[in-house]
């Protein structure tokens, strides 16, 4: 019964987002508060529905209940009960389910938090997040229905989750990156809501602000939690494979922060608003556009034999409407808006619009590489695999450009900076980074590496300028509190960047990778550390076998760590997969990966994959202090009045 | 002059959605075999119910379908009913590639949702599969009076699937 009540929910939900999507909105036209009003309670009874829905199919799959195909594809009756719960996402249905429920939760959000906003625009933006609801409500219940029973034969236990995604790092991944994908619609709500309305100015750009960095922190904590899946799950050690999922995540991101630049442009000094609403138009697009690609398995064929072909021609049509509508809407209102602000050349306004339009143009390059194999095999034309050299390749010459404008960007100052003042600071500081990138990797590894000098000299550049613009601001440490919180999170954000980007030099260029017979009692050395391989026992999990070996690391004759990498043989799925073992610190990762056992077996000699990687954590921690720096900018005083109004109302 | 800047962004996403429809216009459900035009890979295994073990030569004289099944495989038993009304198609022998199962489960599973299978080959290890190029079940060959494979459906074949790909493709192959 339950699968059926949560098919009924699901439809009472549609009918709650086509109301939410045609009343509020047609209301603003024809001045009837009643019928503005309305759309609040219409997003909180939205919310409700899809939560029980949700709800009702984890229990589904708390409960093994097989009779739902969707729980007899993707869950056993032997798996740990928090992957079951887990395996809601695990796939197709499942994860656009989530995808809803998120968007409503987005929605109820803005419809609690936007008291002191007009009530005209507060209609208007959750009209139309009311209609992106409809279309994934009709997705889900035309072609992706989570809750179709199996009937009358059931089988009697599950397929079991994809033993890959059995991992904690998938356990948030998901969550987290669609939290940032679906996010990224209330800042498109907003563009669109001001579009039609005709009212780009400073005012929206305040009230995007707060929401577009919420959505950036949770799309920037999901990208990496899915890197460091893939570092630690998949094996091989790599951290970003620039694979068209990856991308897919990845495209929103850079977009995403360009907006984020752009929406302070606006907001300080009502500049760059045609550009800012088409950066918000086109980061949310892109979020669509990333679903579709991965879920409509256009890019893979390997994967596209469980997919249906009708879902991906949905989805295209469903893009096609809410991308184009919103691209037409912009071309056709967007020449009304006029900027009457005059800055010089040399400004921090045409050093962000630089950096802007470069981060554009690396989510360009992304793109094209993306959909290259796409648009090859279209043409009829010989079909190309573009991996990573290309990316790397366009990649780090713009990346490096970026890094050299977000350094001078802190010093510069709105509408005109003296020239003479900059140029003299900012050659101390080129000075300064140059010197020591040179001199610090020398110290360490004696050898000169272009790259580590590059990568390490641009980021010291955006570190010392980044930290020099405070100072100057400043002048002394008491001082400091009166920084306000916006220019702590753009501090912490930028030295978050220089920190990953010394990470992604030092992992790539100095990673030491062995791939090794082992005896057991044999030791090999990798960097400055032996490893000696002690042997192998079998090991029995809830729904898996395999071997757990043992290997004990040794530096300078003395005992580090001990390493128990695994292997799994997941029984239903008859997959076998690696279960790597790490000792990690701030300053290098040592990697062990088990292979397989060799011939002859009774000697017990094992294949094995073995990794020095240094300051690879450096990547992710970076990362994380970007996050913060986008929390710290979200409590700044100007949006504390969401506190403030939410005290008033609890009281 | 100016307004055409504006609708640039709008052009760009024309071109691209227009790549995406060529894009889903391939059928993903036919992946090139690198068998097709060739002879069945010789291979003597057990059947799955009786002693008498099963060789390539039983695809010889008559026009069949090998139709890749297994317990684990959920789509499979949809897929069950189907083969079930075709069975009945005159000049059509189906065979069964049973894979990666357990044999006591696939031979209940036979019992209980009934029997269009001449013969189910039963390949534990998916030795087989793997030489046929197998991605999953189900899969379903199509091979002619010669033995030699002529076509390969990836995934359940649904009665659409049956009506206007494969019975079309049967007929043309009894005239051959």
């Amino acid at each position: 019964m339950l699968p059926e009540f949560a098919n009924y929910l699901l439809q009472l939900t549609l009918s709650l987002a086509l109301v939410l999507s045609i009343c509020p909105l047609t209301g603003t036209f024809l001045g009837k508060h009643k019928w503005m009003q309305f759309a609040r309670s219409l997003a909180y009874a939205q919310c409700l529905c899809l939560c029980l829905a949700y709800l009702l199919l984890a229990y589904a799959f708390l409960s093994n209940d097989f009779s739902v195909m969707y729980v007899a594809t993707n869950s056993n009756s032997q798996l740990p009960w928090y992957y079951r719960l887990c395996a809601v996402w695990g796939a197709h249905e499942g994860s656009l389910l989530l995808w809803v429920f998120l968007l409503s939760i987005w929605t109820a959000a803005v419809a609690r938090f936007s008291r002191h906003l007009p009530l005209a625009m507060v209609a208007r933006v959750l009209s139309v997040l009311g209609m992106i609801s409809v279309g994934f409500l009709l997705f889900i219940i035309i072609t992706s229905n989570p809750f179709l029973r199996l009937l009358p034969d059931f089988p009697l236990d599950g397929r079991d989750l994809n033993p890959l995604l059995q991992d904690p790092g998938l356990i948030i991944h998901p969550p987290m990156l669609y939290l940032g994908y679906v996010g990224f619609s209330v800042a498109f709500a907003f563009a669109i809501a001001a579009l039609i309305g005709g009212r780009l100015d400073a005012a929206w750009a305040r009230w995007s602000k707060p929401w577009t960095l919420a959505a950036w922190c949770f799309l920037t904590l999901g990208i990496i939690l899915g890197s460091w899946w893939a570092y630690r799950q998949l094996g091989w050690g790599g951290w970003w494979f620039w694979d068209p999922v990856e991308n897919a995540s990845f495209l929103p991101w850079l977009v995403g922060t360009a907006l984020i630049h752009s929406l302070v442009m606006t907001e300080k000094r009502n500049a760059f608003k045609a550009w800012t609403a088409l950066l918000a138009i086109l980061t949310f697009s892109l979020s669509l556009v990333g679903t579709f690609l991965v879920r409509s398995g256009i890019l893979i064929s390997v994967h596209a034999f469980a997919v249906d072909p009708s879902r991906g021609v949905f989805m295209l049509i469903f893009l096609v409407i809410v991308i184009g509508a919103s691209l037409t809407l912009y071309a056709w209102r967007v020449n009304k808006v006029k900027t009457h602000i005059q800055f010089s050349f040399f400004s921090r306004e045409n050093l962000l619009l630089a950096n802007n339009m470069l981060l554009t143009a690396a989510m360009l390059v992304v793109l094209l590489g993306t959909l290259y194999p796409l648009f090859m095999d279209a043409l009829g034309l010989e079909k190309i695999s573009v991996g990573p050299p290309y990316f790397n390749l366009v990649f780090i010459p713009l990346m490096s450009i970026i890094l050299c404008f977000m350094g001078v960007v802190p010093l510069s100052q709105w509408h005109h900076t003296s020239r003479h003042l900059v140029t003299k600071k900012l050659s101390i500081m080129l000075g300064f980074s140059l010197l020591i990138a040179f001199i610090l990797p020398w110290m360490i590894t004696h050898v000169f590496n272009p790259w580590v000098f590059l990568g390490m000299s641009l980021a010291l550049w955006v570190v010392a300028v980044t930290l020099q613009s405070i100072f100057r601001k400043t002048k002394n440490f008491i001082a400091l509190k009166k920084l306000n919180m916006s220019q702590w999170g753009m501090v912490t954000a930028h030295i978050g960047v220089a920190l990953c980007v010394i990470g992604v030099v030092l992992t790539s260029e100095n990673s030491i990778q062995r791939e090794i017979r082992l005896s057991p009692g044999e030791t090999t050395t990798v960097g400055d550390y032996q490893f000696r391989f002690v042997g192998v026992q079998d090991l029995t999990g809830p729904n898996y076998t395999g071997a757990k070996g043992k290997v004990v690391v040794e530096k300078d004759m003395k005992e580090i760590s001990t390493l128990q990498p695994e292997v799994r043989f997941y029984t239903v799925q008859k997959m076998a997969l690696p279960k790597t073992a790490i000792d990690a610190n701030l300053f290098r990762d040592l990697y062990v990966a088990l292979g397989e056992p060799l011939e002859p077996f009774e000697k017990g000699d094992w294949s094995m994959r073995i990794y020095y990687k240094p300051f690879v954590r450096w990547i992710w921690g970076g990362a994380l202090l970007m996050i913060f720096g986008g929390v710290l900018a979200l409590l700044d005083r100007r949006y504390r009045h969401y506190l403030g109004r939410l005290k008033q109302v609890t009281k | 002059m100016k307004r055409i800047k504006y609708f640039l962004p709008l052009l760009i996403f024309i071109a691209i959605a227009l790549f995406f429809w060529k894009g889903l216009q391939k059928d993903p459900h036919e992946i090139p075999s690198a068998l097709i035009g060739k002879p069945v890979p010789a291979f003597n295994y057990p059947a799955l119910t009786g002693n008498q073990p099963l060789t390539n030569k039983i695809f010889i004289g008559k026009v069949s379908l090998l139709n890749v099944w297994a317990t684990w495989c959920p789509t499979c038993y949809a897929e069950h009913a189907v083969l079930l009304d075709i069975m009945r198609t005159p000049n059509l022998v189906i065979y069964g590639l049973n894979y990666k199962d357990d044999r006591t489960k696939a031979e209940d599973w036979i019992k209980e949702n009934g029997n269009p299978y001449q013969a189910v080959i039963y390949d534990a290890k998916g030795t087989l599969a793997m030489d046929l190029g197998v991605y999953g079940a189900p899969e379903t060959f199509v091979i002619d009076k010669k033995g030699i494979i002529r076509y390969k459906h990836i995934g359940a074949v649904s009665p659409n699937v049956w009506e206007t790909k494969l019975k079309p493709l049967l007929e043309k192959l009894n005239h051959e």
